[in-house]
């Protein structure tokens, strides 16, 4: 007789932690040959709110780490994710990609999230700069994190888009609270719990799974999300634009001028850290 | 005749270093009138500015601009309806193409051009930013005309250098911007839009504040003469639905808005459909933060610089004064006794501190907020300076006592008048600073740099400013946090917000 395997729970990853909805509710997700694969949490405008609350509790020491520790932190999640790689590999041909393209998807995650890694040192020295003002002032211009931003992850590639839409926002000490692709949200718990034990503090990154039609409501007007990033249709887009002038929130829409190739190096870029920067800039007099 | 002011009776007359007793004249020896005198070349009306031409409105309407400081009417401004933003897009359209193609030598000359013939016509300018505004004729000509020249004259640099603007990436106009600035520095806003994007290449529909059109339609003059290609800049003028009609016009690839939170949350949502890119400079209620071991005399020079500059209309205005308790009584004394010499009045006049306020409208908000403050309990002082029988003006303010839940300490108020909040710690100091949804400016006043650093990490504002304020450059991108608006300018960072990265 063969052995019954051992089926897990799915929970996202929020505060450090592997919740379930406080609602309680789930519904089921079926692997793409339609068999039942597990009840996911199908979290609630409550759930997202509790998910910023840890957010907003993460966000300074994160973002007092030095540039070189975030950096390495990256770095070590790039570690986890490519020592995983089969793993989450079989996951994503299991909910229906090619394993050619699985294998691609995992490996440019891994090397995007090295990438943004490498520039958790060195955006500041090409986005920020000296000024030459006409007067006795060392003026200076800086970059700051914005806060807590909201995520919301394109369907497909369920793995590289999440992982494209947060790296750039956190590397720079901004924390994040995602929603999952809705069509394929079991990669992203995947990567909860690689995140896990990558050295990132609880609360940084915080996944939920549910529906767009019941969170991006809340992600738009939010007033504690200072920013979104989201990959998502032009309906969506707008509703997230219209509740984002209730606080003057930024809005980035991923693929919003023209559709995001998301295994191209033109993905990767120092100006999607940049979109997730306030920029500061400080007269301090030069005398006596 | 002069009075010695009252010695404090527990401080011997013979205590050594004592300072010597100040004289307090009053109103005794009021200053001569010190009018400057040059001709604003004023036309007795003003028409559209679309396609290098100034154009009847096909309204066939006009609206009186009128001086705030004597309520007399200006000139007549034509008034755009939609056809004639419609013109003025169609003529933004047309030159963009050869504009963008213009290799980016010959744009620069032009800006350079435009610089010069304003730094040619620096007094006519500042005389009629005067006239129509009601700011002091020494700040619109030691500050809003010179600034103007110099934002052009900054840009005019970069046109011919844009490789090096966007590292890894190349950048691109963006086409037509539309772009609608405010009232409080109608010539330097202008400046502050038009020159960076006409650097990038882009051709600008613009709408000056409909009580502040007169310098603007005079810049148009300019344009005139420096031979700028027709269509690349255009001016229409009216109030909001002007505003509102060249926002929601369709062929602009962004909109650029200096002004009111409430307005720029209203852009917001009217660009939540489309593709259009949005900067937003909006309002402020900054706080200007001063240490037990600054140097007092300076921080209040700079205090009523903050918040008493162009009347307080001013988005950056340092309206919220945080004064460290050990120094509060002290600080509060000697803005008392500043307040009193600051000379209220005729705005034409080279002694006048604080001018007219811009509009019947903006005084009534003054006058309301104010009352709320009295209403919710803090304690005011206004000097008993004479003011002038017609037109809009108000008695420089402070309030005391104020508490952070109080009305004036919470809303822009966009005026004269200075909230006064207290402190204990730094971390109090930074904590009542970043609580507000605003987020465009700070001052900090102290003689510790390592301070100066720390609270300029820790404030969540924009701009910070160390033993100064007030002050801007070209080269110094200016813009806010949070509710305060995104995007910045001036700077190689305001530069690449009229840039599409290819």
């Amino acid at each position: 007789m063969s052995r019954l395997p051992v089926t897990k729970t799915p929970k996202p990853y929020v505060g450090g932690a592997f919740i379930r909805s406080e609602s309680g509710r789930t519904y089921p997700l079926a692997d793409a040959a339609g068999a039942f694969f597990a009840h996911l949490p199908q979290c609630t405008r409550k759930d997202l709110r509790n998910a910023v609350e840890a957010a907003a509790k993460a966000g300074p020491g994160w973002a007092k780490r030095t540039a070189y520790n975030r950096g390495q932190i990256l770095y070590r999640l790039a570690e986890m994710l490519e020592a995983r790689a089969e793993e989450m590999t079989a996951v994503l041909v299991r909910f229906g990609v090619a394993r050619a393209a699985a294998a691609r998807e995992v490996a440019a995650a891994v090397d995007r999230l090295v990438y943004y890694a490498g520039w958790a040192d060195k955006y500041e020295q090409v986005l920020g700069n000296v000024n030459p003002v006409a007067s006795p002032h060392f003026n200076f211009t800086v970059t700051e994190p914005m806060g807590i931003v909201g995520v919301v992850a394109p369907d497909a590639p369920s793995l590289l888009g999440l992982v494209s839409l947060v790296a750039p926002v956190i590397v720079s000490g901004n924390t994040v609270v995602a929603l999952a692709s809705e069509a394929t949200p079991y990669p992203a718990v995947l990567l909860g719990e690689m995140l896990a034990t990558s050295d990132l503090p609880g609360g940084v990154v915080n996944l939920l799974t549910g529906f767009r039609r019941e969170l991006v409501p809340t992600f738009a007007t939010h007033a504690h999300l200072r920013a979104l990033n989201a990959a998502v249709g032009p309906e969506d887009a707008k509703a997230l634009r219209l509740g984002a002038a209730d606080s003057i929130k930024r809005v980035r829409i991923a693929g919003a001028a023209k559709p995001a190739d998301w295994l191209s190096a033109r993905e990767e870029s120092v100006y999607a850290i940049r979109d997730f920067l306030e920029f500061k800039t400080t007269w301090h007099p030069i005398g006596a | 005749m002069p009075t010695l002011a009252k010695k404090t009776p527990s401080r011997p007359a013979s205590r050594p270093g004592r300072p010597a007793p100040e004289l307090i004249f009053g109103d005794l020896w009021p200053f001569d009138p010190a009018p400057e005198t040059a001709d604003p070349k004023l036309k007795p009306r003003y028409d559209l500015f679309i396609g290098g031409r100034f154009v009847v409105p096909q309204t066939g309407k006009y609206f009186d601009s009128i001086n705030p400081a004597n309520e007399k009417k200006l000139a007549e401004i034509a008034l755009a309806g939609p056809a004639d933003v419609d013109a003025a897009y169609a003529a933004a359209a047309k030159a963009a193409g050869p504009w963008a193609r213009l290799p980016g030598r010959e744009r620069a000359k032009y800006l350079f051009r435009l610089a010069r013939l304003l730094q040619d016509r620096a007094r006519e300018f500042a005389v009629a930013e005067t006239l129509d505004g009601g700011k002091p004729i020494k700040e619109s000509r030691d500050f809003d005309v010179p600034m103007a020249a110099a934002h052009f004259f900054y840009h005019a640099g970069w046109a011919d250098k844009l490789e090096y603007l966007a590292p890894g990436r190349q950048v691109a106009p963006l086409g037509v911007v539309g772009q609608v600035i405010p009232w409080n520095f109608p010539l330097l806003m202008l400046a502050w839009k038009i020159a960076p994007a006409l650097a990038l290449g882009n051709t600008v529909v613009l709408k000056p504040a409909e009580t502040t059109s007169i310098t603007c339609l005079k810049f148009a003059e300019i344009i005139q003469e420096a031979g700028l290609p027709s269509g690349v800049v255009n001016f229409v003028t009216g109030a909001g639905d002007v505003g509102a009609a060249v926002v929601n016009h369709p062929v602009p690839a962004k909109i650029a808005f200096t002004g009111s939170t409430d307005v720029g949350k209203i852009i917001m949502r009217a660009l939540a459909g489309t593709d259009k890119k949005l900067t937003l400079e909006l309002g402020g209620k900054a706080a200007n933060i001063v240490f037990d071991d600054a140097p007092l005399d300076q921080a209040v020079e700079g205090i009523v610089n903050g918040i008493f500059f162009n009347q307080g209309h001013v988005c950056c205005a340092g309206s919220r004064l945080l004064v460290h308790e050990p120094v509060a009584d002290a600080v509060l004394a000697k803005l008392k006794r500043r307040l009193a010499v600051l000379k209220v009045g005729d705005p034409l006049d080279k002694n006048t501190d604080i001018g007219a306020i811009n509009s019947a409208a903006q005084l009534q908000r003054i006058r309301e907020l104010v009352a709320a403050g009295e209403a919710e309990g803090a304690e005011l002082f206004q000097p008993a300076c004479r003011l002038p029988e017609k037109g809009f003006y108000f008695r420089p303010t402070l309030f005391s006592g104020v508490s952070m839940s109080h009305r004036i300490a919470r809303e822009e108020i966009f005026g004269p008048v200075l909230s006064i909040l207290t402190f204990r710690t730094v971390e109090e100091a930074v904590e009542k600073a970043n609580n507000t949804a605003y987020g465009l400016s700070a001052g900090v006043w102290t003689d510790k740099g390592s301070r100066t650093l720390k609270l300029s990490t820790e404030l969540k504002a924009g701009v910070v400013w160390a033993n100064t304020y007030n002050k801007f450059d070209p080269t110094s991108p200016f813009g806010g946090y949070k509710e305060s608006g995104f995007g910045r300018e001036g700077g190689r960072q305001g530069l690449l917000d009229y840039a599409k990265l290819t």
